[in-house]
């Protein structure tokens, strides 16, 4: 049984215009996406903005509705969860957001912001409390004299440090991982991946890890979804998916990232995607990367193809594509056959 | 030998507030040749944007003021001239591409416009040709339908198209020297892949020389010909792009590269992150700024800046570790025992 599992998730949010709000599109920011989670694994989640990413993580959570679709944690419905049943469930799901300057409340001090949780389930007595905020702090490599002190007073990796203790008050099972590191400055950023990573180890976690970063990502994940407008094109084994990618863009978005070697950098030869991320309001008909896919075909404009693996690949390397690159005896080989098993299911 | 385009000497930019003297920048100096691109790479608060403010004489003053240093753009020193001079400099000769897309363009004024702005201004244009001159500028610089999108407001563009558009109007009086702060920082790595080669053919067109100014080291590798690390609003070392990544000096320097996860690494590592926070600039020692996180510091290297000094061809580097010591430091130090592949 998988800790977590997302099947069909959808959202639209609803764009409103004139002076009645009426309804006159939606923005496609999550749709029909499916991924599992096992217990005490690291699941990226990648892509370009606009590509839905943190809408997952915040729809798993309930912190914004879905429109479609259902998730179990625990093999508990998430979607149907009753108030009160949220609330003991998001016990054992946490999130930590991106910005360490936004999520945190200036005007309260450290101890309320990380014993907030405690305080709101019944935790303990007051002078129990304390002593958990304090043991807290330490945890994540702050000392317990700061519980007095005020966010400010703090730079933004120790503000990232308050974040995740907060989100380890109630000893969760599954923590959302929202951008942690990307406000920060590389010398920090270590820091704190290292602190995630050992926190992990020490307490069981399984995090859900949602990146623009794929250097991060890579670093710090078991399994890698690659998102684009929405949809999850790719999904596999970390390692798998960096050696071997199948999509043209996991592809692409690979090969745009600059290594910090410089001999390296003159040898690789680049993919440049032309154009821009399409506005998910207004997706392309067909495969939503089609319009700049440099291995776009006709058949590619008709319907999304659907997340399957090839032969070659193995069960848990997944991608929806029409022409994937396959791996076969250690070479890529791009047939312009179309993959007809990636064909999605007529409508009924 | 290339044309020398500038000469920064000990240049040092201090904010004068309140809270007490903020040392942004402390006592650095650079060259730039024609068709080079020096890569200035450090941490936010490291000085890297105010020594670029200071040299197009941006620094808002009060609270700011470059207390100390000479500025030559050729033989022009870029201190003394007055402020009608400095203002034909700006554009024309120096030209700037901010980091942020989104706030430093105009939103209510017609992207053409002010493109032909600053060509009606410097170039004493008409204003016919001038918009034409936008329209083929936007063009170069890979928008699509440039004829038409001169007519357009800046958020009719997205983040990558304002970011060209950026480069179009910094472009537009061919200036020698190109300052890029953070030009892709804001934007997707796709798009950054595309904005990078757009700086690269511009340079390669008007052989101009550029400064490049970032956090990512992978941006450094790719473009760079030379790199100065800053920390602390010093420069801790400087020399070509190969010598500060495989014969690193400085052990700031050596900090940065362990701590960044790799895509090309195939066997997942732990970090070496750098220890402590980044420093006050109000309470800087007056010694090296990075004492504090430094695990190899010794009793002088709070209280006294080490002097330049010369370790390979233009690579030059301040500290007070003796070379052989570092040297020896450095081999036990993992990213230099296994250069990836």
């Amino acid at each position: 049984m998988s800790l977590l599992e997302v099947r069909d998730l959808k959202k639209h949010f609803p764009i409103r215009t004139g002076v009645f709000k009426r309804t006159t599109g939606y923005v496609y920011a999550v749709d029909g996406v499916s991924f599992t989670v096992e217990k005490g694994e690291t699941m990226g989640l990648v892509g370009e903005s606009g590509g839905g990413k943190s809408t997952v993580g915040r729809t798993v959570l309930r912190l914004t509705e879905a429109t479609g679709g259902d998730v179990s944690f625990e093999d508990i419905d998430v979607m149907k969860a009753s108030r009160s049943q949220m609330i003991t469930l998001r016990k054992d799901m946490q999130i930590v957001f991106q910005d360490p300057y936004a999520s945190l409340n200036p005007r309260m001090r450290i101890r309320d912001i990380v014993g907030e949780g405690l305080k709101i389930h019944g935790i303990g007595t007051e002078a129990e409390r304390k002593k958990r905020v304090a043991d807290l702090l330490e945890t994540v490599g702050l000392n317990s004299e700061h519980a007095e002190r005020y966010p400010h007073e703090f730079s933004g990796g120790q503000r990232q440090r308050i974040g995740i203790a907060r989100a380890l008050s109630l000893n969760p099972k599954l923590i959302v991982l929202d951008e942690p590191v990307s406000a920060l400055d590389v010398s920090i950023r270590a820091q704190v991946l290292n602190l995630l990573e050992d926190l992990q180890d020490e307490f069981g976690l399984t995090y859900l890890f949602v990146s623009h970063d794929l250097s991060v990502v890579k670093h710090i994940s078991d399994r890698v979804a690659v998102m684009y407008l929405g949809k999850i094109v790719e999904i596999s084994d970390s390692a798998v998916l960096y050696d071997m990618p199948q999509h043209p863009y996991t592809e692409a978005l690979l090969s745009a990232v600059p290594i910090p070697d410089p001999h390296t950098e003159r040898s690789r030869r680049r993919i440049v995607l032309e154009g821009d991320v399409p506005s998910p309001a207004n997706p392309p008909s067909g495969c939503v990367f089609h319009p700049r896919c440099p291995r776009a075909h006709e058949i590619c404009t008709t319907a999304m193809p659907k997340l399957v693996s090839t032969d070659d690949a193995g069960l848990r390397h997944q991608m929806a594509c029409y022409f994937p690159a396959r791996f076969v005896d250690g070479k890529r080989v791009v047939s312009d056959k179309p993959y007809t098993d990636a064909l999605p299911e007529p409508k009924a | 030998m290339a044309e020398r385009l500038l000469t920064v000497k000990d240049l040092s930019t201090h904010f004068f507030t309140h809270a007490g003297v903020v040392k942004a920048v402390n006592g650095v100096s650079f060259t730039l040749d024609r068709g080079e691109t020096i890569g200035i790479v450090g941490e936010s608060g490291s000085g890297k944007t105010v020594a670029a403010m200071s040299l197009m004489r941006l620094i808002p003053d009060p609270p700011g003021k470059v207390v100390e240093g000479s500025l030559m753009l050729g033989e022009k020193n870029l201190r003394t001239i007055d402020d009608d001079e400095m203002r034909a400099v700006r554009g024309n000769d120096i030209a700037m591409i901010f980091q942020d897309p989104m706030t430093s363009l105009n939103p209510v004024m017609k992207v053409g416009k002010q493109i032909a702005e600053a060509v009606m201004l410097h170039q004493h244009k008409g204003k016919t040709e001038a918009w034409q001159m936008a329209a083929d500028l936007l063009a170069r610089v890979g928008i699509p339908d440039a004829d038409k999108r001169i007519n357009q407001y800046p958020f009719e563009f997205s983040g990558g198209m304002r970011q060209r558009v950026m480069i179009a109007m910094a472009i537009s009086c061919n200036p020698d020297v190109l300052i890029a702060d953070e030009p892709t920082t804001a934007l997707d790595v796709t798009i950054q892949a595309q904005i990078i080669d757009v700086v690269r053919e511009m340079q390669a067109q008007f052989d101009s020389g550029v400064i490049l100014i970032t956090h990512d080291l992978g941006v450094i590798a790719e473009i760079s010909d030379k790199v100065m690390v800053m920390y602390g609003g010093r420069t801790v070392e400087y020399g070509p792009v190969d010598e500060i990544f495989y014969n690193a000096h400085h052990p700031y320097t050596w900090g940065l590269l362990a701590s960044l996860p790799r895509l090309d690494e195939s066997v997942k590592k732990r970090l070496t992150p750098i220890l402590g926070q980044p420093p006050n600039l109000i309470t800087l020692p007056p010694g090296c700024p990075f004492t504090a996180r430094c695990p190899y510091r010794r009793q002088q290297c709070r209280d006294n800046w080490p002097d330049h000094e010369n370790v390979g061809p233009d690579h030059g580097v301040h500290c007070w570790i003796p070379v052989e010591e570092r040297l020896t430091i450095r081999g036990d130090l993992r990213q230099f025992k296994e250069p990836a592949a």
